[in-house]
């Protein structure tokens, strides 16, 4: 790593980071597929339809652990003050490129995500385990189960439409890719975008 | 079971109509609740006829053997003690799939063609399409189908499709040594039904009726019930079936409100980024950013 490079994300965290990332992606293809008739054949993912019943719940239950282990890491980087709100209102100018307020480790915007997630993986955890074939199911009532379902499906059309929402705006924030690829960040990047962080990774009070 | 022989008038999880040209007539299968003697002759005949045998069970102290309907016994006799019609009557049901016209469990299922629904009425299960989910469990609003523990696959009655296709009653209709089940066009089903309940009517019983539930679309198996205005004294019979409501919900309306969200977050990214752009730290890109940092940093420490 270069000198003039700021670490963001260890690489411990980039590693639990794409297992998150990875298994999501194996979860929405399959979800997706048994969600709509015309994707059924994204089941694919995990070879067969039949497969893919059997395989989706244990990939479930790995990102969901995958996901504590970074709810551990950060859920106090997460905790809103009176600046996120403060961004929150002002996420039009935002959207236009312009910084609001001395933001820290994480943005408004990123804080919410963060919650938004955690509870998409609770739900969706809870739901996905009642509904669980053959284990589970066979020993609930029929009328939670179809309560589950429904959950199941709402949390994971919010966390998919959620998680389209944090992809771009890594794409879109130039630089952010990088942080939880190669783990570092530019000064300029940190400057801009997370003052606050930038000062307290960097001891300036500038 | 799989059956070629038959028009297919729906399958699940597939989008587009299936041909629907041929035009079959709708049978029906009548149950008369009051000439059944509870001698279980269909249950024989329908292990018999589909090879299946679930293992002897256990007496529970009631008719009821076995006890409940699973992948291996797709049809079962249930025996109600009922003392609320003024005297000790014993209400016998022969339960299992009703074959709805508008079935739960079609709708349901997320595999195509794992459930199918002929011309003809009947509701099939096709298990080499099966995934294992239980949807069409949650489906169903009647509580028939059964997943097998051993190969994860759905089972219920499939009304002897194989023998209908070839011109045959069900096995349980065959073997009813009473008669107390027949087999016809849905049409004749019920006008036989409308001389049991009017028969009923004079004998005493005055709520007799036919028990074809609209709220799903009517069904293919039919009872004549001597209490029809009380169908739960029939070992829970429901009184007013419907696919449940939260199913309604998961398979109708999130659909197009899920393709809503999904799609108004990739298009809000892919416009966005086409008119505000990029949003960079500084204008130069950051491969060179991060090469001049130290320079810049110099600069800044001397300002």
């Amino acid at each position: 790593m270069k000198p003039q490079l700021i670490q963001r994300y260890s690489a411990p965290e980039r590693i639990n980071h794409w297992v998150v990332a990875v298994c999501f992606i194996l979860l929405a293809l399959s979800g997706l597929a048994f969600f709509y008739p015309a994707f059924f054949w994204l089941t694919g993912v995990f070879g067969t339809p039949q497969l893919a019943r059997i395989i989706h719940p244990f990939v479930g239950v790995l990102m969901f652990v995958a996901f504590a282990r970074q709810f551990f890491r950060y859920w106090h980087h997460n905790l809103l003050t009176r600046d996120d709100i403060q961004w929150m209102k002002s996420v039009k100018t935002v959207m236009q490129g312009h910084e609001v307020g001395d933001t820290g480790k994480y943005n408004g915007g990123q804080k919410g995500m963060f919650w938004m997630m955690c509870a998409c993986m609770l739900v969706l955890l809870a739901s996905g385990v009642i509904a669980w074939r053959p284990y589970f199911a066979i020993h609930l009532p029929i009328p939670l189960i179809r309560v589950a379902l429904l959950a199941h499906a709402c949390a994971a059309i919010a966390l998919i439409a959620s998680i389209i929402v944090h992809v771009y705006a890594a794409f879109w924030v130039k630089g952010t890719i990088r942080a939880m690829v190669e783990g570092v960040v530019t000064h300029a990047w940190a400057k801009k975008h997370h003052p606050r962080w930038y000062r307290e990774v960097t001891g300036k009070q500038k | 079971m799989a059956l070629q022989s038959l028009d297919i008038t729906r399958r699940s999880a597939s989008p587009t109509a299936s041909p629907q040209a041929r035009k079959t007539i709708e049978i029906a299968k009548l149950i008369d609740v009051s000439t059944c003697i509870g001698c279980k002759a269909c249950q024989v005949a329908c292990s018999e006829w589909n090879d299946i045998r679930e293992e002897v069970g256990h007496n529970i102290g009631v008719y009821d053997n076995p006890t409940d309907l699973s992948a291996d016994a797709w049809t079962v006799m249930r025996f109600a003690e009922e003392e609320s019609n003024g005297k000790l009557e014993w209400l016998i049901r022969k339960d299992g799939c009703m074959h709805c016209a508008d079935p739960g469990c079609l709708k349901a299922c997320p595999s195509p063609g794992a459930i199918i629904q002929y011309s003809n009425g009947i509701v099939d299960f096709h298990q080499e399409n099966c995934i294992g989910c239980g949807y069409c469990v949650s489906g169903c609003p009647f509580n028939v189908p059964r997943i097998s523990q051993k190969d994860n696959k759905a089972y219920k009655c499939t009304l002897c499709s194989d023998r209908v296709a070839v011109g045959q009653e069900p096995a349980c209709v065959k073997t009813c040594p009473t008669g107390a089940i027949q087999f016809g066009s849905k049409e004749d089903m019920k006008v036989v039904a409308e001389q049991r309940v009017s028969d009923l009517k004079t004998r005493g019983y005055d709520n007799a009726g036919l028990y074809d539930p609209q709220g799903v679309g009517g069904t293919h198996v039919m009872y004549v019930l001597h209490h029809a205005d009380k169908p739960e004294q029939y070992s829970g019979l429901p009184k007013d079936p419907q696919i449940s409501p939260t199913v309604q919900l998961w398979k109708g309306w999130l659909k197009p409100l899920a393709t809503i969200g999904i799609a108004a977050a990739g298009l809000f990214g892919f416009f966005h980024y086409i008119t505000v752009g990029p949003n960079r730290a500084d204008d130069e890109d950051d491969s060179q950013a991060a090469a001049n940092v130290g320079r810049k940093e110099k600069e800044e420490d001397k300002a």
